[in-house]
């Protein structure tokens, strides 16, 4: 298929960037979308011109390393799925796709496609853990059951890939679905509900830091998650929230 | 003995690491603070062993390609970590664990190692619980359990079919603590383009910024590879794209023997090639083995009519299909090791009996199990006389909650529903069971140069079973490193820091600079992965799932041949002193086009089939693999001398004082 691509291209954090146009020729439904950017980056390459950077590594929706604002939408049009698993057969012959970086004040641009997400990283080290010493030396896994119901749902929450997604998706770039989906995976467990008080209000504080909006409940973080977080984590970190404030 | 000392410790087997941790030299708390330790790679082996180090009191600096520690490849790990815990009570020990094992790896692993990970095994599973990683469970409150290839009990835990990527995150917040607490200083998008001796003794790293293009000296008292394996020299392979060798190869350039080189995992359940554009290739769990059936059509005309798309695969009745797994394999069935899987396979698909339009693909079933799961759930509901419809549906919804992630994967990819129409799989590259030749410190053969997980060789032989990576990955780091560094480190207590402004980090700056000037000012004619795709079908061709001395030679002075044509006229455009992907991929290339002849160099070497290793011209009537005991019952470690032809083997002798070496029969 025929396509006209409009793509973002951005010299370094320094420099404005545009929309270029690029159409390209010959691509196949079974390609990927990273795939459909290599043949491009290839053409390119070969007419002596730089290729377009983007973010990618394991290309099976687990590293959370790819993103891309497709057509205005993160991840593209595909549902629970992210760009690397998104497949050219779902757009047309002569489709025009815009693809622009994820856009955040705190995810700034690093080059083309490429955002700094190092933020996420930040919300993690202010309390997303368990404080238990790696020394292999606690109880015996089984000694504390656990109810099924609790493990799956916390797994659910667990499953979160840091892509930020979440944070395109929305109008005020919040990052709460990100934020609260680590709290909710320990606020679930038992051997997370020792420091929950202090873990949630101290990833919250280095959330609202690092320039991320609030929650509007819009709902359209939920819709975008390639891996389906769902908007009730939102919810429960507002209640540790708020029991943890009034605790203190 | 030569000159590799393996360091094995004296006495009875199950007393080796005990009696190792008592006579050990350890630092004082006060000490560690004024020891830096580089951890380079932040995996599980990497992520576990930095979070350790600096929990004890070291100061650690990690360094990864990527743009945050969370996203290193383990986290594509999918099926499950093995733990000799017998909560199923089916007869599972540390020896059962161990000698599985050294079995499965066809006896080319270490003893000493081998049964060090599995006593070590349960403490993971505890740990990682401690630390909220949240594995299946069942309706009591229990861990659950499920079967992978090569054993005959239930010993892997999981997390859905996402357990890489729930251990790595238990790794990375383990890591996140440290680094709030300022004792892990992480350098993300940075890569280690060579190591620094001092006296001998690893001492440092030249980095590349990969944001700003800036080299960087980093010094240390030790240095720790964690790095993973080298898969993407086959160009397609499971590895993530960025997957890569130069950690470990620029260490091996500076001293650091290679070992077995040629013991590669071709992994047997893998979406097929689907065309040229592939840029890699997606695994599809090896514990969906548990419950897929794998088969070909009987008849060769019925598999020429499904690859013509005239039939589908579920016209052909049960007595119309051959269950070639469970035929060839009674007594493990769709559950032998993925060595025997994968040549199984080829075999069948070599033989016409291919089910896709390339033929080069069979199918995996759940139909048996879906079946079998619903009339169990119609019981445990109480529904009486259910129809075929009703049991379809309960058995559906069991396997969605094993699988569900996996089947969903699928479908995206090949755009067919695999409830309703099997899975069709093909093998593929997935794991290095070779890398840096290490001690039973995990030392390499530089002094303060260690290497972790995958990135070593030390414990899975010629072929690794599966959930056995990620119980290495965390072993090495959590629970081995941690001891057996502080053994050497407490020598330095007195050394205060590395200075980074002497001759040797000059003269190894300017090797890197010199190395990416000459990238860069190549003809430029063919792109980087114009090269990488050519060393990938030489790679695949050649020295694949199977191999014979003439491929190999011919590989040998295509794979020699490329890489000259490489320097002189790869074309990386950009510049080097900002952002430029081309140039980071240019730098491992340039490493894979080296290691891809010593692989081939290490296979023609060993004339024996074993594990990974299936050389044709050594084989049994039936086509199982014929391992030379007499003669090749050693690791090849390899020492870089200049080019790869050049490179000096080194024999280590293999010793089995606790297992008898057998004929490897999953029959």
């Amino acid at each position: 298929m025929k396509l006209n691509l409009k793509i973002w291209r951005q010299k370094d954090a320094k420099t404005k960037g545009k929309l270029v146009d690029y159409p390209i020729d010959g691509i196949d439904g079974d390609m990927s979308f990273l795939e459909m950017l290599d043949v491009l980056n290839e053409e390119l390459n070969n007419k002596g011109e730089e290729p377009v950077e983007f973010d990618h590594d394991c290309r099976e929706g687990i590293c959370g390393a790819c993103s891309l604002q497709i057509n205005g939408e993160p991840h593209g049009p595909d549902r629970l799925t992210t760009t690397c698993q998104l497949h050219m057969r779902k757009f047309s012959d002569g489709d025009t796709i815009y693809i622009e970086p994820f856009r955040a004040t705190a995810f700034p641009v690093i080059k083309d496609l490429i955002v700094d997400r190092s933020s996420f990283d930040r919300i993690q080290q202010a309390g997303g853990f368990i404080s238990v010493n790696t020394s292999g030396n606690t109880v015996d896994a089984n000694a504390i059951p656990i109810p099924k119901e609790n493990a799956d749902l916390s797994m659910d929450n667990a499953t979160c890939i840091g892509c930020g997604a979440c944070v395109a998706a929305c109008k005020n770039a919040s990052a709460m679905l990100f934020t609260s989906a680590k709290i909710s995976q320990f606020a679930l467990l038992p051997q997370g509900r020792v420091e929950a008080a202090e873990r949630v209000e101290n990833m919250v504080r280095q959330m609202d830091l690092e320039g991320f909006g609030n929650c509007t409940n819009t709902g359209a973080c939920e819709v975008e998650c390639p891996k389906g977080i769902s908007l009730e984590s939102i919810a429960r970190m507002n209640r540790e929230y708020m029991s943890a404030a009034t605790e203190g | 003995m030569g000159i590799l000392d393996s360091k094995i410790p004296s006495g009875p087997l199950a007393d080796k690491w005990t009696q190792y941790k008592n006579d050990i030299n350890l630092v004082n708390p006060a000490n560690k603070r004024k020891i830096d330790i580089i951890v380079v790679g932040t995996g599980l082996a990497g992520g576990s062993a930095a979070a350790t180090f600096a929990e004890l009191g070291y100061n650690v600096k990690t360094f990864c390609y990527q743009d945050s520690p969370r996203r290193a490849h383990s986290i594509a790990a999918q099926g499950g970590i093995n733990a000799a815990k017998n909560y199923q009570g089916d007869g599972d020990s540390n020896y059962r664990l161990f000698y599985d094992t050294v079995k499965g790896g066809d006896y080319r692993s270490r003893e000493a190692n081998v049964y060090r990970l599995a006593e070590v095994s349960g403490n993971i599973i505890d740990q990682c619980v401690a630390q909220g990683v949240p594995f299946a469970r069942e309706y009591g409150g229990l861990l659950d359990n499920r079967s992978f290839g090569g054993v005959l009990v239930s010993r892997t835990f999981y997390a859905k079919g996402q357990t890489g990527q729930q251990l790595l995150l238990g790794a990375y917040a383990a890591m996140n603590r440290q680094i709030n607490r300022g004792k892990i200083k992480a350098y993300n998008r940075h890569e280690m383009l060579d190591l620094v001796l001092v006296d001998g003794k690893a001492r440092g790293i030249i980095a590349r910024n990969l944001v700003t293009g800036e080299i960087e000296r980093h010094s240390a008292h030790a240095v720790v590879l964690a790095s993973g394996g080298y898969g993407n020299v086959f160009f397609l392979s499971t590895n993530a794209m960025g997957s890569n060798v130069m950690a470990a190869w620029r260490a091996h350039r500076r001293g650091a023997f290679f070992a077995n080189p040629c013991y590669t995992q071709i992994h047997p359940t893998c979406i097929p090639v689907s065309g040229d554009h592939q840029s890699k290739l997606t695994l599809m769990s090896e514990s969906l083995r548990n419950d897929g059936r794998i088969w070909v059509p009987k008849r060769m005309e019925d598999a020429k009519a499904i690859r013509e798309g005239k039939m589908k695969p579920t016209q052909l009745s049960e007595e119309e299909r051959d269950y070639y797994l469970e035929r060839r394999y009674p007594a493990f069935g769709n559950l032998v090791p993925r060595d025997v899987a994968s040549r199984a396979a080829k075999e069948r698909c070599d033989a016409g009996f291919g089910v896709n339009k390339t033929g080069q693909a069979v199918f995996l079933d759940f139909k048996s199990a879906i079946e079998r799961y619903g009339k169990e759930q119609a019981k445990i509901h109480g529904f009486s006389n259910p129809s075929k419809e009703k049991i379809t549906e309960l058995g559906e919804g069991i396997v969605e909650a094993k699988y569900g992630n996996l089947f969903q994967m699928y479908e995206k990819i090949v755009d067919e529903n695999p409830y309703v129409t099997p899975m069709m799989i093909y093998p593929a590259v997935h794991y290095t069971m070779g890398g840096l030749w290490v001690d039973y410190n995990l030392q390499t053969t530089i002094p303060g140069c260690y290497a972790a997980g995958e990135a070593n060789f030390s414990d899975h032989g010629a072929n690794r079973l599966g959930a056995s990576a990620l119980m290495q990955g965390l072993a090495d780091g959590y629970f081995i490193l941690p001891y057996t560094i502080g053994d050497y480190l407490s020598h330095d207590i007195r050394t205060g820091p590395i200075p980074t402004d002497s001759a040797e980090f000059d003269s190894v700056e300017k090797d890197v600079r010199d190395r990416i000037e000459r990238l860069m000012s190549g003809k430029g004619k063919h792109s980087v992965d114009h090269y990488h795709k050519k060393l990938g079908h030489i790679m695949w061709d050649k020295c694949g799932m199977s191999r014979n001395a003439k491929g190999l030679k011919e590989a040998i002075k295509e794979i020699s041949e490329l890489r000259s044509d490489f320097w002189e006229n790869v074309r990386i455009p950009g510049t080097a002193d900002g952002l430029n992907q081309e140039l980071e991929k240019a730098g491992r290339v340039a490493d894979f086009l080296e290691l891809g002849e010593l692989f081939a160099k290490d296979a023609l070497t060993r004339n024996e089939s074993c594990g990974g290793h299936f050389r044709e011209e050594y084989q049994t009537e039936e086509g199982e693999a014929l391992r030379d005991d007499k003669n090749f019952k050693f690791v090849s470690a390899w020492e870089y001398k200049g080019e790869p032809k050049d490179s000096v083997l080194h024999k280590e002798s293999l010793v089995y004082e606790n297992i008898e070496l057998k004929t490897r029969s999953y029959k």
